[in-house]
Formats: structure tokens, C-alpha cells, sequence
């Protein structure tokens, strides 16, 4: 039962609220690293870092921070871990972290983050909070790879700057530039809408079914 | 904490405290971080430095720091902040191969910084690297990723400066294939070397009389020796 619990706060995050695809936050950073895939799962690893460590403070203590004053805590503690980030980036990874650039310092201003400390963390207990997290980032992650995986092949004619085609491969560059971001992303959003389209129409039927049988 | 508590209003003091010790929390992790980080930063950046310094000049394998100062070029391990700096590049027997300079300006979107190899001897640019660009992703980036591009600074005439043509039309040792659709930032990849070669041609001392390789190797200038 509590087992079931966990699971289901982690594939809440990563499928059906995939906080890309369906609730459309963490747009600033999806649309700006995804341009090759490693900058992607950079960039998702930091988040999930991030949004991990500070779901856990913020449950930890949510009954110490006063309500008044929650969102300059949340913001205290998420830039806590940005910074930390930051600098790990830098000593671990210097050239991941040249590519990334200004956006890992910009992690402070995802709404995604702020968001799940407001919605869920400072309102469950830790271990709850640490799944519905891990499930966020999760997703999170996976959108931005799914984006800067495309993005690449097209734009690039390769993944993980491994070349997938031959030299007669004309690299689509638009893809890298900021419009394929939106492209892409359109395209992606457009699949997850017409997958929930599909859905709801396929669980009517079976409604319908049970009913007249 | 009972539940009271957080339904009533709490007094300004427990807010501002709340927010002190969060920010004195908080200030303590950066510290710490900060701290525990830094030699590993500084660590990578000299040798990032290092390792362009041997790139750019083929054939290299010791490396000095070079400083101008009072109209001549001293080998010091370290340099004030504005003083100009290039490195000396010697091969294993310790002779003078060539100079990597380092430049910078405007590139497209923001500073380019990049270090090249000029053998005086020769007059002739022998490699190019750039240590620092925010140039777009997928064209301007190509400056450093494009390895044509980066090879074209392999053997390159000065003389009388060098010049960007477009792709395919190199016809003298000075001129360069610039990158297709990524014109202004191959420009200002030879902007900057042709500035900082117009700066740095007379300081340099005649081929021949340059700074013998400080034996103490940079670094450890003459410390317990």
C-alpha cells in the first residue's frame, strides 16, 4: 500500500503531470539548452539535484517556516542548492559548464521548482515529497533529452556528438536555433494532446461497453 | 510545533528570525562550497591554460609566462593585473619555439577570448584556440568545433594581416576559409588576432634574442633553489 503510494507520486511526475509536456513549466530552460542532448541531461541532472535537495528541506521543516514568509524560504533554500550546483558544475565539468552558461544560475527562477515546494512539498510528509520530486525531475529530464535528442539529429546530424549520418547529410541548423526549440516543443505537445485526446475517447468506450453488457 | 501555532499570526520577530537563520544557513553552505571547490577550479583553469598553451603551439612541451613590463618581455611567474602576458613556448631541449598570445573582443553575441601560437621566426599564426565564446550554438559555436576551420590557423601568414574569405576562395598563405553562415564570428576570430598582433609585434624582441626558458620552470621561480 505504502509502496504503492510512492510509485504512484513518481509516475504522476514523470507521465501523466509530466511537468513539460503537461503542465507546460520550465519553459526558459527547455526552449535554451536543449540544443544538443548532453547539454539536456545537464541541465536535467542539475534540476533533479536541485528540486530533490530542496523538496527535502522544505518537508523537512515545514512545520518550522512560518506561512508569512514560506516563498522567500523556498527561494532561499532552492538558491541554496543552485549554488552549490553551480560550482560542482564548474569544478567536476568545466566544459558542460561553459555550454550551459548563464542558465544553470537562471535554475533559481524555474517555476517548476518554486512550484512543487508551494503544491506539494511544504504539504506531505518527506518521503512522500522526495518521490513526487524525484518523479518531476524525472520527467523534467526526460522532456529536455527527448527535445535536445531531436533537436540534435535534425540540427546537427548527430547524438551525443556522435555523427549518425553520412557527409551528404545537410544539418537542418534552424533545429539548434532558438525556433527549433519552439518547433519541436510544438510538435511534442501536440502528440501529448492528441495521445490524451485518444485516451479520453478510449475510456469512454470501455465505459459504454460495461454499461450495455 | 503544535497546530495552533501555525494557524495564528506569528510575531515579526519569528519572521525576520525565521529569515536570518535561513540566510545564515544558507550563506554557510555557499562558503563552504565555495571554498571546497576552488582549488579544483583554479586547478582546471591553469590547466586549461596549459593545455592550450601546447595546442596552440605544436611542438611544445615546457611554457613559460612571459610579462611586458618596462619595454621588455620578463619571465615571471606571476603578473599584475594589467600587465599584458604571453606565454613562451620552448621545446624539450629548452630552445624558444614560438609565442601563444592571448586576445579578446566583440564576437557576435558577446566577448570572444582565445589564445593563438605565433612563431616570430616564421612570421606565421600556427594554431588557434578559443577559450571563451558565447557564440550561437550550431553556427557561431563552429569557430571551435568546426575542426577545418580551427586547422585553417595551422600555417598562416601575418603578412600583411590576415584576412576571413569566403569558404573555398583561400588563395594566399594570409587568407583564411571563413565559415559559411557563421561570417561574423569567423571575422572576429581574425580581428582579434590581427589586434592583438599589431600590439604585440613591436614588443616582441628580434627573432633570436627572445627569453631563455627559466630553468626554475614557471611556477616555482627560483624558490629553494
Amino acid at each position: 500500500m505504502k509502496k504503492n503510494e510512492s510509485y504512484e507520486e513518481f509516475v504522476k511526475g514523470v507521465w501523466r503531470d509530466n511537468p513539460v509536456f503537461v503542465q507546460v513549466l520550465g519553459m526558459c530552460p527547455m526552449l535554451a539548452v536543449t540544443n544538443s542532448a548532453i547539454n539536456a541531461i545537464a541541465m536535467g541532472l542539475a534540476t533533479f539535484f536541485v528540486l530533490v535537495g530542496s523538496s527535502i528541506l522544505v518537508s523537512s521543516f515545514r512545520h518550522w517556516i512560518p506561512k508569512q514568509v514560506r516563498i522567500s524560504c523556498f527561494i532561499i533554500i532552492i538558491a541554496t542548492f543552485v549554488t552549490i550546483a553551480d560550482y560542482t558544475l564548474l569544478a567536476l565539468v568545466p566544459k558542460v559548464h561553459k555550454e550551459l552558461g548563464a542558465f544553470i544560475p537562471l535554475i533559481v527562477a524555474n517555476c517548476l521548482i518554486l512550484g512543487r515546494q508551494e503544491a506539494f512539498a511544504s504539504r506531505y510528509p518527506t518521503r512522500l515529497a522526495v518521490f513526487d520530486a524525484m518523479g518531476m525531475a524525472a520527467g523534467f529530464l526526460l522532456a529536455l533529452f527527448s527535445l535536445g535528442a531531436v533537436r540534435e539529429i535534425l540540427g546537427d546530424g548527430a547524438l551525443f556528438g556522435v555523427k549518425l549520418f553520412g557527409e551528404n547529410f545537410e544539418p537542418w541548423v534552424i533545429m539548434i536555433l532558438p525556433p527549433g526549440g519552439f518547433l519541436t516543443l510544438g510538435v511534442i505537445l501536440l502528440f501529448f494532446n492528441w495521445f490524451k485526446y485518444k485516451k479520453d475517447e478510449f475510456l469512454a468506450e470501455v465505459a459504454e461497453a460495461e454499461r450495455s453488457s | 510545533m503544535s497546530a495552533s501555532r501555525d494557524t495564528a499570526s506569528p510575531s515579526s520577530l519569528r519572521l525576520v528570525l525565521t529569515l536570518a537563520i535561513a540566510g545564515l544557513i544558507s550563506g554557510i553552505a555557499i562558503i563552504g562550497i565555495y571554498e571546497s571547490t576552488l582549488p579544483t577550479i583554479t586547478a582546471n583553469k591553469a590547466r586549461e591554460l596549459r593545455a592550450a598553451v601546447f595546442k596552440v603551439l605544436p611542438g611544445v612541451s615546457q611554457m613559460q609566462a612571459l610579462v611586458y613590463r618596462d619595454g621588455e618581455l620578463v619571465a615571471l611567474a606571476e603578473a599584475d593585473k594589467d600587465e599584458s602576458v604571453v606565454y613562451g613556448g620552448y621545446d624539450e631541449r629548452g630552445e624558444f619555439v614560438g609565442y601563444a598570445v592571448p586576445g579578446a573582443g566583440p564576437g557576435f553575441q558577446d566577448t570572444i577570448a582565445l589564445l593563438y601560437g605565433y612563431v616570430p621566426a616564421e612570421q606565421q599564426v600556427v594554431g588557434m584556440e578559443i577559450l571563451e565564446s558565447r557564440e550561437t550554438p550550431g553556427l557561431g559555436d563552429k569557430i571551435y568545433k568546426d575542426a577545418e576551420f580551427v586547422a585553417g590557423f595551422g600555417a598562416l601568414s601575418t603578412e600583411p594581416e590576415i584576412i576571413a574569405v569566403k569558404k573555398g576562395s583561400k588563395a594566399a598563405p594570409n587568407e583564411i576559409d571563413a565559415i559559411t553562415g557563421a561570417t561574423i564570428s569567423s571575422k572576429a576570430v581574425v580581428r582579434i588576432i590581427n589586434e592583438a598582433h599589431v600590439e604585440w609585434s613591436e614588443r616582441l624582441p628580434p627573432p633570436g634574442s627572445e627569453p631563455a626558458l627559466n630553468e626554475s620552470e614557471s611556477g616555482g621561480t627560483g624558490a629553494g633553489r
